[in-house]
């Protein structure tokens, strides 16, 4: 049940990477609740659903992708429909002559050695394991980003991994690789949507490899369709004084489950781990984060915020791992969520785990609904109370996607911030309505 | 250079000794026919060897658990000793009829009994082995209708207390170590105060496993009707072997309406020694349950001893109003490990709760915190607040956080805070170019490390805790 088979071409390395991963996802299956790491979210829908690979999307314009582009027009952009590329609506221009870019598959045709040491090298954590073997079994392009030491691509690489309605029933598995040579600089957004509603999974994986003082900016921004599966894994490895920026952002799919984790391996490595989930109707949001302080001096800084309503259901789970060798370390994790209603339900778990005695690692967690004490200050000066509910909840949320560095990403998220709000407050007034009469 | 903390020496475990008694044991082995011996020569009623064997079925069926972080060869539950009793002939009729050796030993534990009855007010339940041994107070208490008496007492004298209330918070098949005990419970303390009653005295336990290859398995069970307030103190100690022994025991708190318990425990059970060889596996389950609304349940706990300590002392904040709180020292050292924090599970509405942890490792110890916040769907307005804070002493040693939080109520309010840290050489510098050596500066800083939690023990036990976290850390910090 895994997708499309891989091509004859392949090097021995990735064919073996292939028969490893069908062996094993056939031995683990799909985790069940009864592993720790997967105990608040349930994939037995999922793996019920027993979906095969999606088939070809139908033909596609640049009108089709119109309202999920932001930015400039000149950003470098690649496009994947049900997982293949898509070479007339892609654009790579405007990049320095060294550096890589392209669809994964072709690079594996022309020079597969790049990425040798990095696909299928980095995302190895035993809490994803069955994902990544799924979709090293049966993975047929992604993007790759392959820069030499000191290139610069300075404008965000928009990347949209777009299903229609051919991906219905079907499972699409991209699969993504970065690697970045000592000091080079790389900004990537991912996005993940659908065309079409309906039952479909996406189980995606990207492993990021920085070489040392590199630094990248990964921004996620998962908008799939309200039937719509979605798994993620990203897993990075950073050398001597690298800096990785992750931004999740997560507002779609019925069932969503994104791993985020990084491996601070070189000493003065740093990595800045931010989220946003919201959730609403029966959704069901998972974040997972690792970070893995295995080298002296490295710092990690971590805010997750969540907003649920309806009856959804947020998790974070996040951990923070330090290694006996990894003094002077210095960590700190955020997870805070905002319940919008009274059947929402969030389950957070931050934990530390820590093996080294001079480290400086803190981390907090908080649930609640909004403060009383704002809310009638902002309606003692005359602000409606459905408004200053927004303004507040906006608030909330706000601040963390300032930390996301391309403007136009940050406003582009805003704007989605805002309409989920502006859908939030309706379903509260027409629940409130539905009360009163 | 060493650092100046790591000249600290390393002092025995005082309470290592073990005493000569002659005790009356039933052969190693647990089978239906050892729990119909026990419950014979306790000569207790039918339902309660009922209860044991019921136990005991869904025991069979149970596997042990292996989810903590904490790792020890497996445990034959054939080989050992489920009763031990210090030999005697006749009921005893007063302090002065207990054997003089085991009075010395408690001497030497330092809770006189005799002491204790003239002077400190404290009411103690000495329970050696598998057997309570002497009840002190126990008049004077009755005079205010309080009831003191060891769990066998309580069975003989009340036994339609221990029918309603015995596994009302724990039941039998709560989890393996549970049903283990109710299996195979040879004594306990029981305490119930009724209502309206504020207990005039601390009330106090002491336990001792002195016989090798026992297993102590006692149960406690204290009950506070309305308004009634108590305050019950424990502690723990064994003589040092250097076979693994284990203490399965259970603890139930009731507090119906408006009723204050306050449960205080300094556990120092032997640790092993330095390299991890011998000690007690502490399993226990702990858990208040607060049924009346305005009630309130406070765990205190100071845990130095050891070799693994795995339990969550927990409160079911039932009531609405009512308040749950857990104040935990833990304290690793050597190759000991602890699995310790606590559960509290909100029903009632505008319930609180409180959660201070303090982890110490030292040397190759382990410490996790593993705690459960749950905010169920009718917990209006609850309220929790938990701060668990680390201190690592040396980098052979670690300090996890497993935190859960689940909240299904939008008027919750839950915050965790969180926090690893290591005694800092400019501290150390600070205090001793204020003249004071090392030892006393590292005995300070931990001190004050803990202040939030020996501020909510009793005064004695404050004392004792604060001598026990000194003698622990020894020879470890570095």
């Amino acid at each position: 049940m895994t997708a499309t088979a891989p091509r004859a071409t392949e090097p021995g390395w990735l064919a073996a990477l292939r028969r490893e991963g069908a062996a094993r996802f056939e031995a683990l299956r799909f985790p069940t609740t009864r592993d720790e790491d997967w105990r608040f979210t349930d994939l037995a829908p999922v793996a019920k659903a027993n979906l095969g690979a999606a088939r070809a999307a139908g033909p596609l314009t640049e009108a089709d992708l119109t309202p999920y582009l932001f930015g400039h027009a000149e950003w470098p952009r690649l496009v994947f429909a049900n997982g293949r590329f898509q070479a007339e609506l892609s654009r790579l221009t405007g990049l320095p002559a060294a550096a890589r870019v392209e669809p994964l598959a072709d690079l594996l045709a022309d020079a597969p050695e790049l990425v040798e040491e990095t696909l299928g090298q980095l995302a190895v954590q035993p809490a994803s394991a069955a994902l990544v073997a799924q979709n090293a079994a049966g993975f047929t392009d992604g993007y790759a980003i392959v820069l030499p030491a000191g290139a610069v691509v300075d404008t965000p690489i928009h990347v949209l991994f777009v299903s229609d309605a051919n991906a219905v029933l079907g499972t699409t598995l991209p699969r993504n690789v970065v690697v970045l040579g000592a000091n080079a600089v790389a900004s990537v957004v991912e996005s993940y949507l659908s065309l079409a509603d309906g039952v479909a999974l996406t189980n995606t994986v990207t492993e990021a490899s920085l070489g040392e003082g590199a630094r990248f900016d990964h921004c996620k921004v998962q908008r799939e369709g309200a039937e719509a599966f979605h798994l993620a894994t990203f897993d990075a490895r950073q050398e001597r004084d690298s800096y990785l920026n992750s931004f999740s952002f997560a507002e779609g799919a019925a069932i969503s489950r994104t791993n985020i984790y990084t491996t601070l391996a070189g000493p003065g490595a740093h990595a800045t781990l931010y989220g946003l989930y919201l959730g609403e109707g029966r959704q069901q949001v998972d974040h997972q984060t690792r970070i893995e302080h295995a080298a002296p001096d490295c710092t990690s800084w971590e805010v997750y915020k969540g907003i649920l309503d309806g009856h959804s259901h947020g998790v974070f789970n996040g951990k923070v791992y330090v290694h006996p060798e990894a003094q002077k370390t210095d960590g700190k994790q955020t997870n805070k969520n905002l319940l919008l209603s009274e059947t929402a339900k969030v389950d957070t778990k931050p934990q530390l785990e820590i093996f080294a005695d001079d480290v400086k690692c803190t981390h907090g967690a908080t649930v609640g609904s909004l403060d009383a004490v704002p809310l009638f200050y902002l309606r003692s000066r005359g602000i409606p109370e459905d408004e200053a509910r927004t303004l507040l909840t906006y608030a909330f949320a706000a601040d963390v996607l300032e930390e996301i560095r391309s403007r136009p990403v940050v406003d582009h998220l805003e704007d989605l911030m805002r309409a989920w709000l502006a859908k939030a407050g309706r379903r509260g007034r027409a629940a409130a309505g539905r009360e009163s009469a | 250079m060493t650092s100046p903390v790591e000249s600290y020496v390393q002092q025995d475990y005082k309470y290592g000794f073990v005493t000569d008694i002659e005790a009356d044991t039933v052969p190693r082995g647990l089978n239906e026919d050892t729990i119909r011996l026990i419950s014979a020569k306790k000569q207790e009623p039918a339902f309660l060897l009922e209860w044991r064997l019921a136990a005991y079925r869904r025991w069979l069926a149970m596997t042990e658990p292996h989810w903590p972080n904490v790792q020890y060869p497996p445990i034959d539950y054939q080989d050992i000793i489920y009763y031990s009793a210090p030999k005697q002939v006749k009921p005893l009729g007063s302090l002065d009829e207990v054997d003089p050796e085991l009075l010395a030993t408690y001497e030497k534990l330092g809770i006189s009994l005799s002491e204790q009855k003239r002077l400190s007010g404290v009411a103690v339940d000495a329970i050696f082995d598998s057997v309570s041994v002497a009840t002190t107070f126990r008049e004077k208490l009755a005079e205010s209708g309080v009831i003191f008496c060891s769990f066998s007492d309580a069975v003989k004298d009340h036994p339609e207390l221990v029918k309603k209330y015995l596994g009302s918070v724990v039941p039998a098949g709560d989890n393996f170590f549970a049903a283990l005990n109710a299996a195979v419970f040879t004594d306990g303390s029981f305490v119930y105060i009724p209502k309206g009653v504020t207990c005039p005295m601390e009330l106090s336990t002491y336990f001792r496993i002195n016989a090798a290859d026992t297993g102590q398995f006692e149960r406690t069970l204290i009950v506070a009707e309305a308004g009634a307030t108590v305050s019950y103190l424990e502690g723990c100690t064994a003589p040092k072997r250097d076979t693994n022994q284990l203490h399965a025991a259970v603890v139930e708190l009731v507090a119906l309406e408006g009723a204050t318990i306050k449960y205080s425990t300094v556990q120092n059970w032997y640790a092993g020694d330095s390299e991890g060889k011998g000690g007690i596996y502490n399993f226990v389950t702990k858990r208040g349950k607060c049924a009346g609304a305005r009630s309130r349940i406070t765990w205190t706990q100071v845990e130095t001893g050891s070799s693994i300590t795995w339990k969550y002392p927990s409160v079911i904040l039932q009531g609405d109003d009512s308040i749950g709180e857990f104040y935990s020292v833990a304290v690793v050292n050597n190759r000991q490990q602890a699995d310790t924090g606590t559960k509290m599970i909100h029903v009632g509405r505008n319930t609180k709760s409180t959660i201070i942890s303090k982890g110490i490792s030292a040397g190759r110890g382990q410490n996790s915190y593993r705690g459960l916040v749950k905010m169920l769907p009718k917990a209006v307005g609850a309220r929790n607040y938990t701060q668990c804070d680390s201190m690592l002493i040396g980098n052979a040693c670690g300090a996890h956080t497993f935190p859960y939080i689940d909240v299904q109520h939008p008027s919750a309010s839950v915050e965790h805070e969180a926090s690893t840290s290591k005694i800092g050489e400019d501290q150390i510098f600070y205090c001793k170019q204020r003249g004071l050596d090392t030892e006393d500066a590292i005995s300070m800083i931990v001190n004050g490390f803990c202040k939030d939690v020996f501020q909510n023990l009793p005064m004695e036990f404050a004392v004792e805790a604060q001598k026990l976290l000194g003698i622990s850390l020894e020879g470890s910090v570095g």
